[in-house]
């Protein structure tokens, strides 16, 4: 064993880089090739993607003669806030002009519904999946599975269909319904996999105690997989929320969610485009679940983590 | 046959099955009957209303003849490779460098995953912006004296699908890297102790032993970006509209229109069914090496 000694780095140089594990290469003097070609790289590339976001934020802020003079990566040299209060309450979309503000009242009432309801579903099936195995299941399962890759285009139709007759097309509960059913292979997969990862001996205890299907399920598997709940909260709130596909096939434009009008209004070819108006309305879009993002990064990373590692 | 086992059969483990009613409907219901229905259809001649008329494959000779379907099967092949390629390669990468104990790691993470929670429709109308000609950065560059410079991905039809895989590849990456980091410290430190013991460079580490012990990471990142790749809509609907003219078409587009607006609903029924055709070609012997093959118990 004295020999895995000797990676360690014998300099007095290497500030900030931990020794606790060889792993990765040597590490060296702090301004060693390696890293300024490491963090070169990574702030090179951390530019490239915040560039988008902070365009965004700038153009928004300028009004339309500066935005026609200048270069979209300067500052403003005005703030104004107008383009935000117009997109969020007069922009039109068609013959509405009362801006983002219902879009986003329904992507309310359209997310919070949708995500309880899929998550509901998918946790006690993925538990009945993991421990609870009955003749045909796998069989379900790898239906689910493999359904989650046919083309959505597929099924919009017959869906329609099934939702005219029972009286719900158009409606919000239709389009909860829908996204219910399309979160249901990744959040099951999720659920299945995290409750497999979870040592059986728990489960055989709690049966020995006398517990049944839905006892353990509360009592046992709930509070201990809160992490990956968490996880599926975030996936499918942002999911929900930026969901395009469904909003335009299942809904009106009353009850159009906030990317549909978003769309609407950014691409619409009457009028004269209000760039900075624009860009705050796809800011306000987007700014639901960049707060859920930021919030719960660490979390959100973690769970990823579980997840995909599968067991 | 014997009365009294039946009944027991079916009713033991009832709460499983009742648990498991949704994933059933859904996956019988949706998945195989409304892909069915959609195939049947696709041989019929519906235009504003599904109706059972059947022509045999006329719709599809139509399909194939039609220049706006071409191109978008022609895009779609050409944004689903490199997107393959690029979100795996990056994502591997930019994992590997974070990967090496560096400072500010948090940040640099949430940097790159930030993306990914924005909609397909922000990050096209965004993108769309950034590349208009006259104030994005085509117009800034030339701002800088530099008159001759041309990046105009979304108006110019030959290269309009890079510009839309530039969008894509600035969402999706982050949540690669994520796995691949995932996968990457999963990775038992013996091995990389080992491997140094045995005189093994960093890279060839990462190339023979790393990868291939990430085999199931990259089948989760694998079939993540497919799935996203058949679904490609929104993206191109917020960014070109599909133009210039049928430029930036995709199926998933051509099905949509021709159902909702073209009101030829057996030409989307026929579209559908051979973008549901090219997935199957993939997956069906993918899902038989993964759920097929070895029962586990």
């Amino acid at each position: 064993m004295a020999d895995l000694a000797v990676p360690l780095p014998a300099d007095t140089g290497s500030i900030g880089l931990e020794a606790s594990g060889p792993r990765g290469p040597k590490p060296r003097h702090v301004f060693s090739r390696r890293n300024i070609f490491l963090y070169g790289t990574l702030i090179v590339v951390a530019l490239y993607y915040l560039l988008p976001l902070y365009v965004m934020v700038v153009t928004s802020l300028k009004g339309m003669p500066e935005i026609r003079l200048g270069n979209i990566f300067s500052p403003p040299l005005e703030i104004t806030f107008e383009p935000w209060v117009k997109a969020w309450s007069s922009a039109c979309t068609g013959l509405n002009c009362d801006g983002l503000s219902r879009g986003f009242w329904n992507s309310v009432r359209i997310t919070v519904p949708s995500v309880i309801l899929s998550i509901a579903i998918a946790s006690v099936n993925g538990y009945a999946l993991a421990n609870w195995r009955f003749k045909g299941a796998d069989t379900f399962f790898v239906i689910l599975i493999v359904g989650a890759f046919i083309p959505y285009q597929v099924m919009i139709y017959p869906i329609v269909i099934i939702l005219r007759e029972i009286g719900l097309y158009g409606s919000l509960s239709g389009l909860v319904i829908v996204h219910s059913i399309f979160g249901m292979p990744i959040l099951t997969l999720l659920f299945r996999n995290y409750f497999t990862s979870m040592p059986e001996e728990l489960f055989r205890a709690a049966r020995v105690d006398g517990a049944g299907f839905w006892g353990i399920y509360f009592r046992i598997m709930l509070p201990m997989s809160l992490p990956i709940f968490v996880v599926a909260i975030i996936l499918q709130v942002t999911g929900i929320w930026n969901d395009f596909l469904f909003g335009v096939v299942y809904t009106r434009p009353d009850t159009y969610p906030m990317t549909v009008q978003l769309n609407n209004i950014v691409n619409s070819v009457q009028g004269v485009k209000e760039y900075n108006v624009n860009m705050a309305a796809t800011i306000l879009t987007g700014l639901v679940p960049l707060v859920v993002y930021f919030v719960s990064g660490k979390l959100f990373v973690r769970g990823i983590a579980a997840g995909a590692v599968k067991g | 046959m014997s009365k009294s086992e039946r009944p027991n059969q079916l009713f033991r483990n009832l709460n499983a099955k009742v648990a498991s009613v949704p994933m059933v409907l859904t996956a019988v219901v949706i998945f195989v009957g409304g892909s069915a229905w959609t195939v049947l259809y696709s041989f019929t001649n519906s235009k504003l209303l599904p109706r059972l008329n059947f022509v045999g494959l006329d719709q599809y000779y139509r399909l194939w003849s039609t220049p706006r379907w071409l191109v978008s099967i022609e895009n779609l092949l050409v944004y689903g490779v490199l997107s393959l390629v690029f979100s795996l390669v990056i994502g591997f990468i930019l994992a590997a460098l974070l990967d090496q104990k560096i400072r500010f790691e948090d940040t640099f993470r949430t940097i790159f995953l930030y993306p990914f929670a924005l909609s397909f429709i922000v990050t096209g109308l965004v993108w769309q912006w950034l590349l208009n000609p006259e104030f994005g950065i085509q117009g800034v560059v030339r701002g800088l004296g530099w008159e001759s410079f041309s990046f105009d991905p979304l108006y110019n039809s030959d290269i309009v699908i890079y510009g839309i895989l530039i969008a894509a590849l600035w969402q999706g990456t982050g949540l690669i890297m994520c796995l691949m980091l995932a996968g990457l410290r999963g990775i038992d430190e013996d091995i990389w102790k080992a491997a140094r013991v045995d005189g093994i460079p960093t890279l060839k580490t990462y190339l023979f032993i790393i990868i291939p012990m990430m085999r199931p990471v990259f089948i989760t990142a694998l079939v993540i970006i497919a799935a996203g790749i058949v679904k490609v809509y929104d993206l191109v609907v917020a960014q070109t509209s599909g133009g210039p003219g049928i430029a930036s078409e995709v199926p998933a587009k051509y099905v949509y229109d021709y159902m909702f607006f073209a009101q030829n609903l057996g030409q989307g029924f026929a579209a559908s069914t051979m973008m549901l055709l090219s997935v199957v070609v993939v997956i069906v012997p993918w899902a038989y090496l993964e759920f097929g093959g070895k029962k586990r118990g």
